[in-house]
């Protein structure tokens, strides 16, 4: 943002809105929105409390643990979609279909399927990351330089090789890309399996806070939760950035 | 009785002189047929140059001896045994370089042992002496996109020469090098035909190239291709490097092969 010749530096439109929520806050025509210094406040005091640190941890554990499964699933399948016309004939439509399927819906089943646990919290979080990294992974594997798959053969590499050395490496660029937006998708998973099932880490945190109208509870703890997807999707983007210098040049 | 013993002798003193023989190849991508009944011996120890116009399907008949390319029909025996994929006594250096982008120079050269299972210390010792031979020496952290093209093809070179293989099939390796380089590399090419027992497939586009390097030269005709000539340059294979663009055979030949391809040119 710019006033005047005055460079701003980044996000400063951020402070802008912050002052809007305190005045709004302020004013007193909600008691949903109390003032943004009462939160930032009442964060700070929350942030040390055990039960907020177990459901940080909680949600911490199912989240890593359904992005890991995302990926060690994911990036594999994607490589076979790239590499096998049959496969992907055969996988292609149902990718497609669950990547823009309404998942929410799903987390019901899931829970008859596998508890009240956090087991679906997890296959939640896995099914809301995993089909976009499937695809990106597939369109980065279908560009590499076939070149570069027969200059492996001509040395003799095995279909291992290939894989580690060769596949997920030049499709590098894009599977980053896929894991940053499948991340962020987790992120939304982890938490509306927790929202639905309600007894498990943030879900139970909410349940409570918002049941005894703890208004600057709930925000604080929202707040927590944006900056920890925004820090995990940055730092993927720096990652993303480390490898475009080759993206260009495959 | 001798006699047949005498024939058989000489008939398999004459299979070990041949390295690599196509027999009756084709290949057809769908409806086009890139090569058509080829048949061609490559002699050990000698350096043969495929020349044709674009197109006519040279890197088709490189790929099909690396055993990349299946042939429609038609097989490739190396060192008498019938070719059934890629092995470790042939090494490619590709047209388009193939090197990896996202591994230093270093890394690149030692690929091929890396994927062979050599261990790092050793294949990096072999990789850094074959960067010195290329003139590469100084580059060896450095990544492919911060190379020019010719730099780039060296680094493809070095990565062949350092398996050590009895065959090496090189697709127009000077083709981006500058003609000063290119000229130092056409003469360490003789030098490692002279001296090292190797077979060298030689694809390039120059005909004075393909008749300063090589003991045979084969012409193939644009699709469906043949071999329509094959040229043995003799006289002058045993003169010093410096006179051979000199020597009237050379120039002969060089003259003789341009009256027989500048009819697909024009
Ligand atoms: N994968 C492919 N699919 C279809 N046609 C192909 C394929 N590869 C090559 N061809 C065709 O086969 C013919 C021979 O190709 P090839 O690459 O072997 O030619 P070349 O002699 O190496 O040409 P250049 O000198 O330009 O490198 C060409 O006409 C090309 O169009
Ligand atoms: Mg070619």
């Amino acid at each position: 943002m710019k006033i005047g010749n005055y460079q701003l530096p980044n996000m400063s439109s951020l402070l802008l809105w912050g002052l809007l929520w305190e005045i709004i806050g302020r004013s007193g025509m909600t008691f949903f929105v109390p003032p943004l210094s009462e939160v930032v406040m009442t964060l700070f005091s929350v942030i040390g409390t055990p039960a907020f640190i177990k459901a940080l941890s909680e949600t911490a554990y199912a989240f890593f643990a359904g992005v890991f499964f995302a990926i060690a699933i994911g990036v594999p399948i994607g490589v076979l979609m790239g590499k096998s016309r049959l496969i992907d004939e055969l996988l292609l439509p149902w990718v497609n279909m669950f990547l823009s399927a309404p998942l929410t819906a799903l987390v019901p089943v899931l829970m008859v399927l596998f508890g009240f646990g956090m087991k679906s919290i997890i296959i939640t979080t896995t099914l809301f990351a995993i089909w976009i990294i499937i695809l990106n992974t597939r369109a980065g594997v279908k560009q590499i330089n076939r070149s570069l798959i027969e200059m492996a053969r001509s040395f003799g590499a095995t279909a291992r090789d290939a894989f580690f050395k060769i596949y997920i490496w030049a499709a590098l660029p894009e599977i980053l890309n896929g894991v940053r937006i499948g991340v962020i998708r987790a992120v939304k998973g982890v938490i509306i399996g927790q929202l639905l099932i309600s007894i498990v880490g943030f879900g139970a945190l909410f349940e409570l806070y918002s049941a005894n109208f703890l208004m600057a509870h709930f925000w604080a703890v929202l707040i927590v939760l944006f900056a920890m997807a925004f820090a995990v999707s940055e730092l993927l983007a720096y990652l993303e950035r480390r490898v475009s210098y080759y993206a260009s040049t495959r | 009785m001798s006699q047949t013993k005498e024939a058989f002798a000489k008939a398999t003193a004459l299979d070990t002189e041949i390295a690599v023989s196509t027999r009756n190849i084709c290949k057809n991508y769908g409806a086009v047929e890139a090569l058509k009944n080829l048949s061609l011996d490559f002699p050990r120890g000698q350096l043969t140059s495929l020349l044709g116009p674009s197109g006519c399907g040279k890197t088709t008949l490189l790929k099909i001896i690396a055993g990349l390319l299946e042939p429609t029909s038609g097989e490739v025996e190396v060192n008498g045994r019938l070719v059934t994929g890629p092995g470790p006594n042939r090494a490619f250096v590709f047209q388009d370089f193939a090197l990896l982008p996202w591994a230093s120079v270093m890394r690149n050269v030692a690929f091929g042992l890396e994927l062979r299972g050599v261990a790092k210390s050793e294949r990096e010792a072999i990789a850094e002496r074959y960067i010195r031979e290329v003139g590469l020496a100084g580059f060896e952290k450095s990544f492919p996109h911060e190379l020019s093209g010719g730099m780039r093809q060296r680094v493809g070179l070095a990565r062949a020469l350092s398996v050590d293989a009895k065959v090496l099939l090189l697709d127009e390796p000077f083709s981006a090098v500058d003609e000063q380089t290119r000229r130092k590399f056409q003469e360490d090419m003789l030098n490692l035909v002279a001296h090292e027992n190797k077979t060298f497939i030689f694809v390039t586009h120059s005909i004075e190239e393909a008749v300063f390097i090589s003991d045979q030269i084969a012409i193939l005709l644009p699709r469906p291709s043949r071999v329509s000539e094959i040229i043995r340059p003799t006289g002058f294979r045993n003169r010093d490097m410096g006179n051979i663009r000199r020597d009237p055979e050379y120039l002969d030949i060089v003259d003789q092969i341009w009256a027989s391809l500048r009819s697909y040119v024009e």
